[in-house]
C-alpha cells in the first residue's frame, strides 16, 4: 500500500515547521512512501491562514498589503498587485523567470516570502519601461530578437540589467581570472552571470548580442 | 482557394515586407511584461478561484481508497475534484492516456485530484491534507527489457508504414565491402517550455471558456468538448500568448480539464498551472529509442545498402517515436529497409516533441554517416554528397521539389573552415583542450495542411487579420502581419493581427514546421479574395489592379485602400487548401550543421565553441525570426546530444529529475555566438508562399554535428546519447 504521506513527519509536524516551505512537496512528492506513517486525515484540524501587513514599494509606487505569510513575493506581485510581467516557470528558484531587483540586488522573488521585503524597494520588469517607451535593454532586446515565445524574457531583462550593474560595481563571478581585479566586460562572464535565467527557446546567442550592444553604449 | 499547379508570379514575390528582417510586432508586449499568458488573464476573469494539481504516487494500478475530508474542510477550500465526483468524462482524441485518473491509474503524476481555494497558498496546503491509498500493480519501465516483446506499430498518417523495403537489402549488405552495424540509443526528453501548461476556466450557464496555453486551438477545442461530452459550439479556447510548446501543447491536458470542472464545482472561475515538478511525468515527452543502423557501400563510397530499424515504447494504444523517417528520403542506395517496433511501456504518455521522429533519428543515422566516412578514408561531406539523390530513393518516379542539400554542406564547409579538420581524431590540442570539429545534414519534412483566416478592410485603410493560428514564440503575428501587408500594399503598422481564439477561422496550428508556410497561405488566400472584393466595390478590373502605398491603381486611377470601405467594413474568409502536389513530389527541407568542440583533456567537460547551420527551406518569410527559430532548434539539439535526459527509475515507474533541476537544459553558459546561413530559395511546389517549415529543421542533425565534434576531438566514439563525461572519461587520449 502506498500513502499520500511524508515518511516520519506527521501532519502536525508538517504544519507547525511552516507550510510555505512543505507544503506540495506530499502532493508531487516521489512513490517510495510505503514505509510512512499512516496518520488519519481527521486528527488534524488545519489552521486558519496567518496574515500580516507589508509595505514596500514596487516601481516607484508604495503598496500596504495584507497578506497570507505563506504568499511569496512573486505572488504578491502577479496575483495581488497584478503585476504579471514577472514570470512564474518553476515557483523553485531553477528557472530564473521570476527575476526582480530587489533593492537594486536581483533575485528569484519565487524564493522569498512578500512579508520578507517590508520597505523594500522592489523594482519589476513594468518599472524598466513601457510597449511606448522601451528601457535601452528592452529595445535591444526587440532589435536582436533575444527572445521566441517571450515567457522567460522580462527575467532575463532584469537580469541582464543587474548583470551590467554587477560587472560595474567590481562583484567578480566563477569566470572572472582574478577576484581581485576589477571584472571586464566580457561575453564570458556575460554568459557566466546569466546563467541562472533559462531560456527553453534557445535565444541566448541573441540575448547576448542584445546585452553586448546595451553594454557598449553604457560603457 | 485551391493549391494544386506550381505557384507562379504573384504580390508576396514583390518582397516588399515579406522576406524582410522586421522585428516582432509582438516585441514591445513581449520585452515589457505585457503580453498576457493564460494565467495572467486578470483583465478576463475578477477573482479566480487557484486550483492545485495532485498527481499518482504509483505509475500503475488502483486507487483503493481517498480521503478528501480534511482538504475540504481547509481554511478557503471551494471544491476537490476527483473522478469520483467529475460526473461521466470522456478521452480526447488526440490523448493515449485519461487526463483525470482514478481509481484506474495509468502512469505516475497522471491528475488524480484537484484542490480549489481562494488562494493559491490554501489550496497547496489542503493538497497535502489529501490522503490516497494505492494498490499498486508491476507494470513494464525499461525499454531494453520490453524491446522483445516489441511490436509493428500500426499504419496511420503520423506513422506511417511500420516497415519500408527496397530491392534485396540482406543480400546487398552482405555482398558490400564495406559496412557498419552499430546501434544508438536516445533517452527520453522532456519539452521543458518555460511557461507550465496553464489554464483559467469559466462558465456561462452552459458555456465554457478557457485560456489557456496551446498550440492547436481547434484540436484542444474538440477535444475539451469531447472530455466533457459537450457540444464544441460551446466551449471557447483563447491562447493569444504561448510561453512555449515545442509539441508539449499539441494537446488537451489536464490543467484544461481540471480548470473546467474546478470552475463548474467552485461555481466560479478557476486557474490552474501544472507544478513544475509534475510536468515531466504528467504531461508527453520524446520517447526514447534504440536504433540499429546498417550500412554498405562500394570503396568509392556509394551506398548500395542502407537499413534502419528502431524501437521505442509507450503506453497501450500509444504511437512509436518515427525515428526511421529520413532514412526513407535523405540518402541514395538501390536496397533499403527500415522498420519501426513498438513496445508497451507504462511510462508517462510518449508523444511529438520539436521534430518527432527526425530529431532523435538524424542524431543516429548521422553518427553513423560519419563512422562510415570514416571507414572508408572518405571526408564525411563528400561521402554524403557522392549519396544526394533528386529523387525519393524508396519512389523514383517522385522528384523532391526543391533539394539544394549538397549546396548547404559545400557552402557550409567553406564558411566554417571545414579545411582546417584533421581527418584523424585527437589531433589537435590547445592547452588542455581536445578540439574538434563535426558536421552532420540537416532533414526535415514540409507538411502542408489547410489554413483558414478571415481578413477584414475598414475605412481607415487598417487590415485586421484573425485566425486561430498561435504564435509559440515562432513569429506568427510577424510573418502573417507581413503576409497581409504585402497582399494589401499596406506598411505593417497598418495590420492588426488576432491569434489563438476559437472564434476565429482554423488554421493549421503549431506544429511539425508546418505553421509558418501554411497559415500565411492562409493569409494569402484570404488576401486575394479580399482584394477581389476591393476592386468590385471600386470598380476596378481585378485583373490589373496594383496594390501598392495603401492605394489601389489600375490605368491611370488611384484610389486609397480604405475608400473602398467607406461604406463598411469588407470583410473576407477563405482558406488554402492542397491539391496533390505532396503527393507527387516529395517535399523537404535540408540543411548542414557544423559543430566545434572542445573537451577538456583532463575531465572531460566538453565545451561547444562554434556552431553554424545552412538552410535550404524556400522562401524565408523573415530572416530575423526564422533565424531565431533555427538557433532555437540548435540550441536544443546541443542540449539532447551533452545533457538532456529524463532518467527512467525502472523500478518504481517514473521519470526521477523531473523538475527544472534535475532535467538539464543549455544555459547561457552552454551556448556560444551562433550562425545561420540561408540558401536564397523559393519552392512554387510549397505554397503561394513558396515557403517551407523552418523551425524544426535546426533541430534535426545537430545533436549528431556535436557528437561528431567530440569523436573528432576526443577518438572516442559515444553511440548513447547525451554524450556526458562518464561515457568516454576513461578511454581519453593520454593528457600528459
Ligand atoms: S519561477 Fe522563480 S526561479 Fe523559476
Ligand atoms: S523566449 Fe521562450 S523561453 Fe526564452
Amino acid at each position: 500500500m502506498h500513502s499520500h504521506s511524508e515518511p516520519g513527519l506527521s501532519r502536525r509536524d508538517l504544519l507547525v515547521a511552516g507550510a510555505a516551505t512543505v507544503a506540495g512537496s506530499a502532493a508531487t512528492g516521489p512513490a517510495h512512501a510505503q514505509d510512512a506513517v499512516n496518520t488519519s486525515s481527521m486528527d488534524t484540524v488545519p489552521r486558519a491562514p496567518v496574515h500580516a501587513p507589508v509595505r514596500f514599494t514596487v516601481n516607484g509606487r508604495e503598496h500596504a498589503l495584507e497578506l497570507d505569510t505563506r504568499t511569496s513575493l512573486l505572488d504578491a506581485l502577479r496575483e495581488h498587485l497584478h503585476l504579471t510581467g514577472t514570470k512564474k516557470g518553476c515557483d523553485h528558484g531553477q528557472c530564473g523567470a521570476c527575476t526582480v531587483m530587489v533593492d537594486g540586488v536581483r533575485i528569484n522573488s519565487c524564493l522569498t516570502l512578500a512579508v520578507m521585503h517590508e520597505g523594500a524597494d522592489v523594482t519589476t520588469i513594468e518599472g524598466l519601461g513601457t510597449p511606448d517607451r522601451l528601457h535601452a535593454m528592452q529595445a535591444a532586446f526587440v532589435k536582436h530578437d533575444g527572445y521566441q515565445c517571450g515567457y522567460c524574457t522580462p527575467g532575463q531583462i532584469c537580469s541582464a540589467v543587474a548583470v551590467l550593474d554587477e560587472i560595474k560595481a567590481g562583484i567578480p563571478s566563477h569566470v572572472t581570472a582574478d577576484i581581485m581585479a576589477t571584472p571586464e566586460f566580457s561575453v564570458d562572464e556575460v554568459r557566466e552571470r546569466m546563467s541562472g535565467n533559462i531560456c527553453r527557446c534557445g535565444a541566448y546567442s541573441n540575448i547576448i548580442e542584445a546585452i553586448t550592444e546595451v553594454a557598449g553604449r553604457a560603457a | 482557394m485551391k493549391f494544386d499547379t506550381p505557384a507562379t508570379t504573384n504580390p508576396i514575390d514583390q518582397m516588399k515586407v515579406v522576406g524582410q528582417p522586421l522585428d516582432r510586432i509582438d516585441g514591445p508586449l513581449k520585452t515589457t511584461g505585457t503580453a498576457p499568458y493564460a494565467y495572467e488573464r486578470h483583465d478576463v476573469a475578477a477573482a479566480p478561484a487557484y486550483g492545485y494539481v495532485i498527481g499518482s504516487a504509483v505509475p500503475k494500478g488502483r486507487i483503493t481508497g481517498m480521503d478528501v475530508s480534511a482538504a475540504q474542510h481547509a481554511p478557503g477550500v471551494l471544491a476537490v475534484v476527483t473522478a469520483e465526483n467529475a460526473g461521466p468524462l470522456d478521452k480526447g482524441k488526440y490523448n493515449t492516456a485519461k487526463l483525470l485518473g482514478g481509481p484506474e491509474i495509468e502512469h505516475y503524476h497522471q491528475a488524480v485530484a484537484l484542490v480549489v481555494a481562494e488562494s493559491f497558498e490554501q489550496a497547496r496546503a489542503a493538497a497535502a491534507l489529501v490522503k490516497i491509498d494505492y494498490a499498486a500493480e508491476p507494470g513494464r519501465f525499461d525499454l531494453h527489457a520490453a524491446r522483445v516483446a516489441a511490436f509493428p506499430p500500426e499504419e496511420n498518417d503520423i506513422t506511417g508504414p511500420p516497415e519500408t523495403h527496397v530491392g534485396d537489402f540482406a543480400g546487398a549488405f552482405a555482398q558490400a565491402p564495406v559496412t557498419l552495424d552499430e546501434t544508438y540509443t536516445t533517452p527520453d526528453h522532456s519539452h521543458a517550455m518555460m511557461e507550465p501548461h496553464a489554464t483559467l476556466a469559466a462558465w456561462e450557464g452552459d458555456r465554457l471558456t478557457v485560456w489557456t496555453s496551446n498550440q492547436m486551438i481547434a484540436w484542444a477545442n474538440g477535444d475539451l468538448a469531447k472530455t466533457l461530452r459537450m457540444p464544441k459550439e460551446k466551449v471557447r479556447v483563447v491562447s493569444p500568448f504561448i510561453g512555449g510548446g515545442f509539441g508539449g501543447k499539441l494537446f488537451l491536458r489536464a490543467d484544461v480539464v481540471l480548470a473546467a470542472l474546478g470552475a463548474r464545482a467552485a461555481g466560479r472561475p478557476v486557474k490552474v498551472a501544472l507544478q513544475r515538478p509534475l510536468i515531466a511525468n504528467n504531461t508527453t515527452h520524446r520517447p526514447a529509442t534504440i536504433q540499429r543502423i546498417r550500412i554498405g557501400a562500394t570503396r568509392e563510397g556509394v551506398i548500395t545498402a542502407i537499413g534502419h530499424e528502431s524501437w521505442s515504447g509507450d503506453l497501450e494504444g500509444g504511437g512509436p517515436e518515427t525515428a526511421v523517417n529520413q532514412t526513407r528520403l535523405l540518402y541514395a542506395g538501390a536496397n533499403r529497409m527500415t522498420a519501426m517496433r513498438l513496445a508497451v511501456l507504462d511510462l508517462p504518455e510518449g508523444n511529438a516533441m520539436r521534430a518527432p521522429g527526425e530529431a532523435p533519428g538524424m542524431m543516429a543515422l548521422e553518427i553513423a554517416m560519419d563512422e562510415m566516412a570514416e571507414k572508408l578514408g572518405i571526408d564525411p561531406i563528400e561521402f554524403r554528397i557522392r549519396n544526394d539523390t533528386q529523387v525519393d530513393p524508396e519512389k523514383p518516379e517522385r522528384p523532391f521539389s526543391a533539394r539544394a542539400f549538397a549546396e548547404c554542406l559545400r557552402l557550409g564547409a567553406e564558411r566554417f573552415g571545414w579545411d582546417a579538420r584533421n581527418s584523424r581524431p585527437g589531433q589537435r590540442r590547445e592547452g588542455k583542450w581536445l578540439i574538434g570539429i563535426g558536421m552532420a545534414a540537416a532533414f526535415r519534412n514540409n507538411l502542408l495542411m489547410k489554413s483558414g483566416a478571415r481578413v477584414r478592410l475598414d475605412g481607415e485603410g487598417r487590415v485586421t487579420v484573425e485566425t486561430d493560428m498561435t504564435d509559440i514564440g515562432t513569429g506568427s503575428y510577424t510573418i502573417i502581419g507581413q503576409t497581409a501587408a504585402e497582399m494589401m500594399g499596406v506598411p505593417i503598422e497598418k495590420v492588426t493581427v488576432r491569434l489563438g481564439d476559437s472564434t476565429y477561422p482554423v488554421s493549421a496550428g503549431s506544429g511539425g514546421q508546418f505553421g509558418a508556410n501554411n497559415a500565411t497561405a492562409g493569409v494569402y488566400a484570404t488576401c486575394v479574395k479580399l482584394r477581389e472584393e476591393v476592386t468590385q466595390r471600386l470598380g476596378f478590373n481585378s485583373e490589373d489592379a496594383v496594390f501598392a502605398d495603401g492605394h489601389v491603381r489600375a490605368g491611370n486611377r488611384a484610389v486609397l485602400l480604405g475608400a473602398a470601405a467607406a461604406e463598411g467594413d469588407i470583410v473576407a474568409e477563405d482558406a488554402i487548401e492542397y491539391g496533390d502536389l505532396d503527393e507527387r513530389y516529395q517535399q523537404s527541407t535540408f540543411g548542414g550543421h557544423f559543430v566545434e568542440a572542445a573537451v577538456d583533456a583532463y575531465t572531460g567537460e566538453t565545451r561547444i565553441r562554434r556552431m553554424l547551420a545552412v538552410c535550404a527551406a524556400g522562401r524565408i518569410l523573415n530572416p530575423k525570426s526564422a533565424r531565431s527559430q533555427v538557433i532555437g532548434a540548435m540550441t536544443m539539439g546541443a542540449g539532447a546530444a551533452l545533457m538532456e535526459e529524463l532518467a527512467v527509475d525502472t523500478r518504481r515507474g517514473f521519470f526521477v529529475n523531473h523538475d527544472l533541476a534535475g532535467y538539464e537544459v543549455p544555459v547561457h553558459a552552454d551556448i556560444p555566438h551562433q550562425e545561420v546561413i540561408f540558401l536564397d530559395e523559393t519552392d512554387p511546389l510549397s505554397s503561394p508562399m513558396k515557403a517551407k517549415g523552418v523551425g524544426e529543421l535546426g533541430i534535426c542533425g545537430v545533436g549528431a554535428a556535436v557528437a561528431n565534434a567530440v569523436y573528432n576531438a576526443t577518438g572516442v566514439r559515444v553511440r548513447d546519447y547525451p554524450i556526458t563525461l562518464d561515457k568516454y572519461l576513461d578511454r581519453l587520449p593520454d593528457a600528459a
